[in-house]
């Protein structure tokens, strides 16, 4: 190896190691989180929202060719949900956005709304698998309607599967 | 050197060239009829009627998997033997061309008969006909068979030279292909013992998420298979392309030495939303991921080194100045253009792959159009045009024709490289808005009469679309030039001779001469990321999925009840 070669080597080494640690910054020390093994919850065929506590909603949420269940959620703002999602059939998938956000993006000069959207997701995106459970927790502070697409290929009516959730 | 081609062998070349052409310009086809029903601006397909999926399912493994399949098996059956010195067995070389033919043909008629709208990932319980299955399996076993068959050469090769180094175009093939043994055998196993007997119904149901896991088992090192053929071209003929030497013969041979090892534990990066796997251990993946970047990052360096010091052999001065002195638009030099355009584009594929790699970023990104945007930057770009490139390389020399056309030689992959970045960009835009990939967008999301229309990601469907168009423009360009070679007089005997580079910096590194312990420290590698990978999902799933087909919500019941 020549200086230069060397220089380029122990650069890249470096950068890549200041990457992998501002992710495992954001997901340790910013808690953002990735979904992991569950095997302490009961497999659960219905759907169900309640509240555990104040504030702190509990939603069981199946998956199923073509449709989300429930299809429509209604909480207050402010509100906590514990997330648990299965499939019944095929894979499925599950991603929260934030509508309100993206349409006053739009509203944007042109140059601004091409650069950077303005992107404040609930970092809930979740496979939803059959014959495991899946978990995430999201918080809704501003009221509004978010969406639930189904984001994995799921059979022929895959592009009519999505859900709605609306904070009030 | 010149190595003149027998019948058999220019036959053999022959097909494995252009038979794959035929299925990418379907592939190709299908990607444009796809940007249009996204967007809502056509509801069906004149050929294949209004399934997207049948369509996407087409599009991804005739483009990714078959005909990256035979392109590094007919590339290998070139090079191997003409860096070598020495003759391919024909024999076994002709059975992994039947295999591989028959296989591919196989899954295709299948999908045109709508019996496998699976999508090129199949995952289950979406079930296809076991004749898709069946079709992929004999398709990898003939890409073993050519590898197997290149292994005796050299053999012989080292016994005549002791002393020498194996040839670095050699090495790169080879890494390529033991990458590719280990990977495939974990798909090999979820077909030939999950899938396969499933869909014929002799067993009832699946672990899903264990044939998920050993699908990216294979899925990601499949992309450096795809990826290593163009590693060969850029270390072992761009130097030479562009007028100069390969800066570092080692950096070479220790970044074949690096995807060996680190390609495939790295799996659980495309199952960073999955549940039942642990989120430490896909940490871990993540940790191999970045290392995995450090062989590119060094290409990097050693491509731009190689580059510049033709630069200046050129008379380029000061620090920049080596980057305009290159035969970016050359008619002689034709094939740096492909090497080079796909180069470029690779920059933007690598910085968008680093921010999928990035654990709980993927939450942003996960399964949205952003990915599709990521990988044709990758697959769709480096990778693609150097396997244009060489394969009109390949038929010209392997016709005894001369390149015709060489303007649209050259206008194709710029063209490519404009409409690519355009409907990368658009893909990754929208998808940064939430806009899913793998959907039919066009019946309801882009659908202005729909309840659920969305109107903020009609301006990035549509530009998807404008990229789409300009990329298909660009295969026509192509094709135009390579039926145009194909179909002219022959002009010379039918011969190879790559533009093999000599090595600037060309001291031998032991560590770097033998495979053996390279591999050894893969294998021991993917013990470490994968047992407890696959000891979550089996102990976190709770039950196995029947098959279902993508037409009902209703499970296929088995034969007899
Ligand atoms: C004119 C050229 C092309 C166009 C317009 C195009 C367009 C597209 C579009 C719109 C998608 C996303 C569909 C969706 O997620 O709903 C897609 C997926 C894909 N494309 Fe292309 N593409 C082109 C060429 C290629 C080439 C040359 C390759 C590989 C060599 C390729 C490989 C893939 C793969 C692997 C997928 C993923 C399929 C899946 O999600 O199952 N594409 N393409
Ligand atoms: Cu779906
Ligand atoms: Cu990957």
């Amino acid at each position: 190896m020549d200086r230069a070669e060397r220089s380029t080597f122990v650069f890249s080494v470096g950068l890549l190691g200041v990457f992998f640690i501002a992710v495992v910054y954001a997901s340790m020390g910013r808690g953002i989180e990735v979904p992991t093994c569950i095997v302490d919850r009961e497999p659960f065929a219905r759907d169900t929202l309640f509240e555990r506590q104040p504030g702190l909603y509990e939603l069981h949420m199946i998956a199923r060719m073509w449709e989300f269940r429930p299809g429509e959620i209604r909480i207050p703002a402010g509100s906590e949900v514990d997330i648990y999602l299965t499939s019944l059939d095929v894979i499925h998938g599950f991603m929260i956005e934030n509508e309100t956000e993206s349409k006053a993006h739009m509203a944007r000069p042109l140059g601004v709304a091409l650069a950077v959207p303005r992107y404040t997701g609930h970092n809930v995106n979740l496979m939803a698998v059959p014959g495991a459970i899946t978990y995430a927790r999201a918080r809704f502070e501003q009221p509004g309607t978010y969406k639930i697409v189904c984001h994995e290929y799921c059979g022929d009516n895959h592009h009519f599967m999505n859900a709605t959730i609306i904070v009030e | 050197m010149r190595m003149v081609l027998e019948r058999g062998e220019r036959r053999l070349l022959l097909i494995e060239l252009v038979y794959p052409l035929l299925l990418l310009a379907m592939g190709v086809y299908g990607g444009l009829m796809q940007t249009l029903m996204r967007a809502g601006i056509v509801q069906r397909d004149p050929f294949l009627g209004p399934n997207y999926y049948q369509g996407l399912t087409l599009h991804g493994v005739f483009n990714a998997i078959v005909f990256t399949t035979f392109f590094a098996v007919a590339f290998g059956n070139a090079l191997v033997p003409y860096a070598l010195g020495k003759r391919l067995p024909m024999r076994w070389a002709w059975v992994s061309a039947l295999l591989m033919v028959v296989g591919s043909l196989m899954a295709a008629i299948t999908i045109f008969a709508g019996g496998a709208s699976v999508l090129y990932t199949f995952y289950p319980p979406l079930k296809a006909h076991p004749a898709f299955y069946l079709g992929l399996v004999l398709l990898v076993v003939g890409s073993w068979v050519a590898f197997f068959n290149w292994i005796p050469l050299y053999r012989h090769w080292r016994r005549e030279n002791p002393a020498s180094k194996t040839p670095l175009a050699v090495v790169g093939i080879f890494a390529t292909f033991i990458v590719w043994l280990i990977a495939t055998a974990a798909v090999a196993v979820e077909i030939l013992f999950l899938l396969l007997p499933w869909s014929l119904g002799w067993t009832q149901e699946v672990n899903v998420m264990l044939a998920r896991t050993l699908f990216w088992f294979f899925g990601h090192p499949l992309v450096y298979f795809w990826l290593l053929p163009a590693y060969v071209m850029y270390y072992t003929m761009l130097p030479r392309l562009a007028g100069g030497k390969l800066y570092s013969d080692a950096a070479g041979r220790l970044v074949f030495m690096l995807f060996i090892i680190f390609s495939i534990p790295v799996g659980t990066h495309h199952q960073y939303m999955d549940p039942a796997i642990g989120s430490n251990w896909k940490l871990l993946h993540a940790f191999f991921t970045f290392a995995v970047a450090l062989p590119s990052l060094i290409t990097a360096f050693t491509v731009a080194a190689s580059l510049e010091y033709a630069g200046r052999l050129r008379g380029a001065r000061g620090l920049f100045d080596w980057l305009w002195k290159q035969p970016y638009f050359s008619r002689e030099q034709w094939l740096f253009s492909y090497l080079m355009a796909g180069l470029i584009i690779f920059i933007f594929g690598g910085i968008s792959g680093i921010i999928n790699a990035s654990y709980s970023m993927n939450v942003a990104v996960h399964n949205t159009s952003w990915i599709p945007g990521h990988f044709h930057m990758t697959v769709a770009g480096p990778v693609l045009l150097a396997f244009l490139g060489m394969s009109l390389y390949l038929i010209a020399q392997v016709a005894g024709k001369e390149v015709r056309f060489r303007g649209l030689a050259v206008a194709a992959p710029w063209t490519w490289l404009v409409g690519l970045l355009l409907f990368s960009f658009a893909m990754s835009r929208g998808g940064l808005l939430g806009m899913p990939r793998r959907t039919n967008l066009g019946v309801t999301y882009l659908n202005p009469s729909s309840p659920f229309f969305r109107e903020e990601w009609v301006l990035w469907a549509d530009l998807a679309v404008v990229g789409g168009v300009i990329m298909t423009l660009a295969i026509v360009l192509y094709l135009l030039t390579f039926l145009g070679t194909l179909l002219s007089r022959q002009a010379t005997e039918p011969a190879l001779a790559f533009p093999l580079a000599e090595a600037y910096h060309d001291e031998p590194v032991r560590a770097l001469a033998n495979f053996r312990p390279w591999i050894v420290a893969a294998l021991i590698l993917i013990a470490i990321a994968y047992t407890p990978v696959i000891w979550d999902v089996l102990r976190s799933t709770y039950e196995n999925a029947p098959p279902y087909l993508p037409s009902s919500p209703l499970p296929v019941q088995p034969a007899g009840q």
